[in-house]
Parts: C-alpha cells; structure tokens; sequence
C-alpha cells in the first residue's frame, strides 16, 4: 500500500468555519482518511508540523505568528492552499485596514463600551499586529486558492479528491458560485 | 479671500445655461465651464445644475469624480500641472516640478495653505516634442527650463494674473519637420466641397473608395465603408463626429492639424455630412488643448461667413450643416470611441458595448461617424484631388501617408509625414536619432520595437501606428518607461471593468516592486499572468492593451527586470518587520519576537 498523503491545515487570521466546512464532509471523511494521514492541524492538535505534501491554509496574515506559521507551513509543504476568503483576500479582518492600527487599539482597549480598566496589552507573550491584514500570498508563494465564505464542504471535497487523484481540477459551476 | 458667493454661482450657472444649452448632455460643457471660472466646482453649482438640467446630484457628481480637470475642493489660484509622460520625465519634468514646489515653499502635489497655488502631476499634454510642459490653469506651457521655472515661481509669488504673463511662455510650435501628400499644402478654398456639391454625393464615396483610406486613429477600419453604412442606415438623425480627444501618450499631431489645417478637416467633415446626410457635428477637443478653442470657434465662424458651413452651404438648398466644439476634461478613455460619445451626452466617459458599433447607433443612439483628426484631413483632399492621386503612395493594404510624432531621443522632434511602407530606420535617420536603443510606436499601448525592428515598415499590414514615435537611446534605462505608463494605465482606467480596473492597479504594484529591488522571478510570471488575462477580458482596448509595455519588455528587455530582483524565487509584497512597526512602538516593545526575520526557513532543497 502506498504511503498516505501527508496534510497539514491551520487557521491564521480566520474564523475557523473553513475547517468547519471541511468537516462538513461528513462521513466522507472516512474516506479521506483511507487516503491521508493528517499532520499538524487543530484536528489532531499536533503543535509542529513534519514533512507534508499538501498545506491548507485558512485566514489571512495580521500578526507576526500569523507570518511565523505560514513561512512554517511553505518550508514543509510541497504545495500550499489558500482556502476561503480570508486567505484568499484578507477577507473580513481586512475591514480594518482602513483605520490605523493605534485606532484600532484604542477602540478595543481604551476608548471603547464597557471597557474596565483601559489599556493595550504589551505583553510578549502576546503576538504583534501588523498594520494591516494582507491575503497570504502577499507573504509567501501559494500553488491553489479556493475561494468562498466559507468553500463548501463539496467544493473541498471535489478538490481534495481531484488532486489526490491527479488530475487537473474541475469544480462544478454550483460549487463556486455564491449568489 | 472668501469664495464666491451663491448668488455669484447661481449667476454663472443660469448665463451658462443661456449660452451652452439646457439639454441634460450640456451638463460636462456647463462643468468645464464652472471649473474655469471659479477653480472649482462649487456645492452650489451642482445643486443648481442638477435641478436646471434634470439631471440627479449623483451624476453631477459622478461627472466631477470621473474627470481629472473638474474638481470639487477648491483649487489654488494658480492650478499648476506638469505634464509627466515618459517624454517629459526624460527632459527632467520631475527637477522641475521640485525645483518649482521648492520656490513656491510647498510640496509637489497640493495646495499652498493660502490657497494661492496648486502643483500637481498630469497624463501627457501632447506637447512631447517641446516639453517639459505643464498646464496652468488649463493653459499649456511649454519648453520649461529652470530659469522659466525661476520665473513662474516669482508671477505666483506676485499673483501676476495670467493674460500678463509673457506671451513666449504660452507658444505652442508646430514643428513640421517632413510634409507628404497631405501637410505639403495647407490651402482649401473649399474645392473639394465644391466638387461635391457641382457632382454629387456619389462620385465623392467613389472616390474614397477608390483611395482606400482606412481610420488613421489606430483601428485602420475603411472609411468608405463607415461612411456608407451611416449613409444607408435608416432614415433620421446622424452624426458626424472629429475625435480629437488625442490623449495617447506621444501623440500630438492632431494639435498640429486642427491649429494649421483646421480648414481641411473641418471641410472632411463637411464633406461627410454630405455623404451621411447628416445635418450636425461635433469636434471633441481634449481639454488639454482648450487653448485651441478660440482658434477654433473663429474658423467655425469665417467658415460659416464664407458659406461653407451653416445653412444652404455653397448656396444649395438642404446641405446644412453645423459643428460645435466639445472639450473633454482630462479621461485618456474618452479617445475610444464610444466612450468619447458618453462624453458627448454629458456623462462619465464610460465605454460602451460594441456591437451596435457607433455608426448603427451613436450619439444620442443615431447613426453616427467617428473619426480622427487625420481621417477628415484626407477625405476632404481625396474628394478633392481623387482617389487615385492617394493611392499613388502607400502599400497595398495601406494607400496614401502616415503623419507621425516624433518625440524623445532625437535632434529634431516634431511632425513628420511619410508615405506608408516607409522603414522605421528612415524615420529615425531624419529625426537626427543616434544610438537609439527601442522605439516604442503607437503610444503607451503600443508596441516596443529593437533594432532588430527597425527594417519594419509603417502600414496596417507590419507596423500598424496611430503615429506615435517615442524614441529612446542607449542612455535610457527602459525601465522607467515601463513604470511611467503602468501608472499612466492604473490612473486612467474608468473602473467600469474589474479586468482592467484590479488588473492594471495589480501591475501596477508589481512593476513599483520590481523598482523597490523587493521582486523575484515569481513576481514576473504574475505580470506575464495577468497581463494576459487583461488581453483577453477587458471590456475595451484600454484594458486590453495596457499590458502591452510589460509583455513586449518582458520579452525585449528582460534584463531591466532580472537585475531589479531579490531573489529567483519569491518575495513577500511587503516589508515584514516595517508592518509590525506601528504595533512595536504602540506596545513599547523591541525584544526578539517583536521582529520579524528577513529570511524564511530555506526550502528543503536549498539545504542539500
């Protein structure tokens, strides 16, 4: 038998519904796993990433670990998924890049509703925000994007098991159209 | 100083009204005319030409919005723009323009706190061949150097008012170099309308016919043909329109046409109103040559004196026919076609769908001929003297001349006519060209040409040109050309296409990283990519052809690319420690993971 497909998957700068959606394969999954064996992902909850063929990524970049896990995930991924909006465009959190960072902040930790006692937090432990959010082939080299809010859980399928196969990939029309 | 007042406004607007028209597609003239008059456009103009006109605030506004010369904040008195195409920027526009801001104690695009000037940047003004130039205030100044420069910096200082600045500082030269079959005899004394009206209509098409005059705008379409299909569309209303939006980056020859052969091309458009049977016309004038307005307005008026132009023309009955002026604002899209006739209706020159081309329903969705400056200029000669006197010159698909701009590295810029099938190296000897390393032909969305080109001939059938001739020698770093005309194609998009308007701000990201040494081989492939998808799903040849520059030096020059990258691989788009910049000094912090490393993990391979 041959040697599985090796895959890892995180949530940067996301909501998780990607990797919501992923599961929303059902018991395909059990297919799917005939096929792969997962590495670092918040599946397993393996925290370091081996030596994989195929990277999933989902969210975009808007701290330095953010920078960090991706550049990770290019190292040790011969090909690297931008799945979702987010990771694609930014998406959501990029609603921010129209106001500064410090205003940001300020709105969160200082200046906003209900906020007891006021300050923006400095510890180290904490990672650092960007000035803006970026879609992360602004950061490192991407081969596939998969677009949607999230992609649905047939159109992952339908890429997953088209690459595993090896073929060129094709997605139904009601797969990626979203209106 | 206090800006003018409402009832001051509301004058204008209602004497504007009186005098330009109160028909919804006045409302870009009655714009231009506002802008002109008070440096900007005022809230209160808007309003009362939304509620004059029957047109909404939105369009009002989405008309000032869309047109680089109309403004809805005011202006400096004195409105500074330099014109900054490539060829300006080789003669040192940019010293200037900081030489200028430096005098004047202000940067190099705003508004002086005292409101007394305004310096900014603007797409080429034609005037490549006497350059730099700017515009003040809508006027062209040409030939700056740093003691004109001096100069104007003290008149603003002094708040000299226009009309008594020195006369030279506003001379536009003709600068005819070579006269062909069209430019060796300016003179009309109406024969050829006099030919048509003794003959009749039919041995006039005839004889466009038999010239094979194709469209000199670029697209080369038979002008019999266009003629023809207006002719036999049905019966109504047409058009007859002189496109002399002329906003290519280079090309300047139909300034030179409408200021010493303004009679012969509007005697070509007389011609075809006769042809098409249209009793209207229209001359879209890029604002850039607003001062050709005058000029133009006193040919219209001798014209209509001589009775060559207006009612019962040449005294027979019927053949009326009469041509308005329009300026355009400063929107290089307005030079299509369609686009230019949404600017006509007085809207954002936004391009439409073709099929229905403008001949089956143009302005005002009638039959309507569009052509260029060049195109009227030889008809009216071919009516006159015939087609096969055209057809004595040229090549097999190309009859008749070619009247080029020359501009760049060259002794002598200027206007040159050749017959078509002339090599280009003939045109770069007389120009006094030497060393020259590439030629770009056709404008910013044309074609670069190398020496290995240069045995090539002008014709529709191997070098097809609007006429222009941007040259440039081994001194030149071709790359700054590639940069100045990927932010000419960001800014100048009409955003109506998400192919052109995202695909040309991409380019244009891209090429400013190949300048910051920040690119990698990745990043050219992306250019190759999208270029090519901006070639095959525009709306309109504006998108489709502003990658042109970057697929033909990608493949011409690679190396002003190759030895800009970082790196053969891939390269962020941004600084990744300058990003955190903001939230270091907001934290307070600068330890270790405050950073971000320049270098990511190598890949694997790069290990062995």
């Amino acid at each position: 038998m041959p040697e599985k497909v090796r895959v890892a998957t995180a949530s940067l700068c996301g909501c998780f519904g990607c990797h919501m959606s992923l599961l929303d394969i059902d018991e395909r999954i059990l297919q799917l796993v005939e096929l792969v064996s997962f590495d670092r992902t918040p599946l397993t909850d393996i925290k370091t990433i081996g030596e994989c063929d195929l990277g999933l990524i989902e969210g975009g970049v808007a701290n330095a670990e953010n920078v960090e896990v991706l550049r990770e995930f290019r190292h040790h991924c011969k090909l690297l998924v931008a799945v979702g909006a987010c990771a694609v465009n930014g998406g959501v959190p990029t609603m921010r890049n129209q106001f500064s960072l410090k205003a940001c902040l300020d709105e969160s930790y200082v200046s906003g509703v209900g906020i007891h006692n006021p300050g923006i937090p400095k510890d180290p432990e904490i990672p650092l925000l960007l000035n803006r959010v970026h879609p992360i082939h602004e950061v490192v080299k991407v081969d596939y994007f998969i677009p949607g809010c999230p992609p649905s859980a047939d159109t992952l399928w339908t890429f997953l098991t088209e690459l595993l196969a090896g073929q060129p990939i094709a997605f139904p029309y009601t797969q990626i159209h979203y209106d | 100083m206090g800006g003018p007042s409402v009832p001051e406004i509301q004058g204008f607007v209602t004497e504007s009204l009186g005098r330009r028209g109160r028909a919804p597609e006045h409302l870009l003239q009655h714009l231009i005319g506002v802008q002109h008059r008070f440096g900007w456009v005022p809230p209160a103009a808007v309003e009362s030409l939304a509620a004059q006109l029957d047109v909404t605030r939105t369009q009002v506004r989405a008309a000032i919005a869309f047109y680089a010369f109309l403004h809805d904040r005011p202006r400096g008195d004195f409105d500074i723009l330099f014109s900054d195409n490539i060829t300006d920027r080789m003669l040192g526009n940019q010293r200037l323009l900081a030489l200028l801001a430096e005098q004047l104690g202000m940067g190099p695009d705003e508004t002086r706190a005292d409101g007394r000037v305004t310096l900014g940047l603007t797409s080429c003004t034609g005037m490549c061949d006497q350059g730099p130039a700017l515009l003040i205030n809508g006027r062209a100044v040409t030939a700056l150097t740093p003691q004109r420069v001096d100069r104007i910096a003290d008149l603003v200082g002094q708040g000299v008012a226009l009309d008594h600045w020195p006369g030279e500082y506003f001379r536009v030269e003709d600068n005819l170099r070579r006269r062909g079959l069209l430019l060796s005899n300016p003179v009309t004394d109406g024969a050829g309308l006099r030919k048509l009206v003794d003959l009749g209509v039919e041995p006039a098409l005839a004889d466009l016919d038999r010239s094979g005059l194709r469209g000199r705008g670029g697209a080369g379409f038979t002008t019999a043909l266009k003629w023809k299909f207006c002719r036999e569309a049905p019966e109504g209303d047409r058009y007859v329109v002189c496109n002399a939006d002329e906003g290519e980056p280079g090309t300047f020859k139909d300034r030179v046409l409408l200021t010493s052969y303004a009679d012969l091309v509007l005697e070509g458009m007389t011609i075809c109103a006769a042809v098409v049977g249209a009793r209207r016309g229209f001359i879209y004038l890029r604002g850039e040559y607003a001062y050709l307005l005058p000029h133009l307005e006193s040919v219209l008026a001798r014209r209509r004196a001589e009775g060559l132009l207006g009612e019962s023309i040449l005294g027979k009955a019927g053949f009326d026919f009469e041509v308005a002026v329009h300026l355009g604002a400063g929107a290089y899209i307005c030079g299509e076609e369609t686009a230019l006739i949404e600017s006509l209706e007085g809207r954002r020159g936004v391009t439409r769908k073709r099929a229905p081309y403008p001949v089956i329903a143009g302005y005002k969705d009638r039959p309507t001929v569009v052509n260029n400056v060049e195109t009227f200029l030889a008809a009216a000669r071919i009516v006159q003297w015939g087609g096969y006197w055209f057809r004595g010159e040229g090549t097999d698909q190309s009859a008749g001349s070619k009247i080029l701009s020359v501009s760049g590295d060259c002794a002598r810029p200027g206007i040159y006519e050749y017959p078509f099938g002339t090599p280009v190296h003939r045109v770069l000897t007389d120009c006094g060209a030497e060393r020259t390393q590439a030629l770009q032909i056709s404008g910013a969305s044309g074609t670069t040409l190398t020496p290995a080109d240069f045995d090539r001939i002008i014709a529709f059938e191997d070098l097809s040109t609007a006429g222009s001739f941007m040259i440039f020698d081994q001194s030149r770093d071709m790359f700054d050309m590639v940069q100045n005309f990927a932010a000419f194609f960001a800014h100048e998009s009409c955003g109506f296409c998400t192919p052109c308007r995202v695909g040309g701000s991409l380019l244009h990201n891209l090429v400013e990283k190949v300048a910051a040494g920040q690119a990698s081989e990745h990043d050219l492939g992306e250019l190759r990519q999208i270029g090519a998808v901006m070639r095959r799903a525009t709306y309109c040849g504006l998108g489709s052809s502003a990658p042109n520059h970057i697929l033909n030096t990608l493949d011409k020059f690679p190396d002003i690319y190759r030895r800009r990258l970082r790196s053969a691989e891939y390269t962020p788009s941004f600084d990744l420690d300058g990003a955190l910049a903001q939230a270091r000094a907001i934290a307070g912090r600068d330890d270790a993971r405050a950073h971000i490393p320049d270098t990511p993990p190598q890949p694997p391979e790069a290990a062995v």
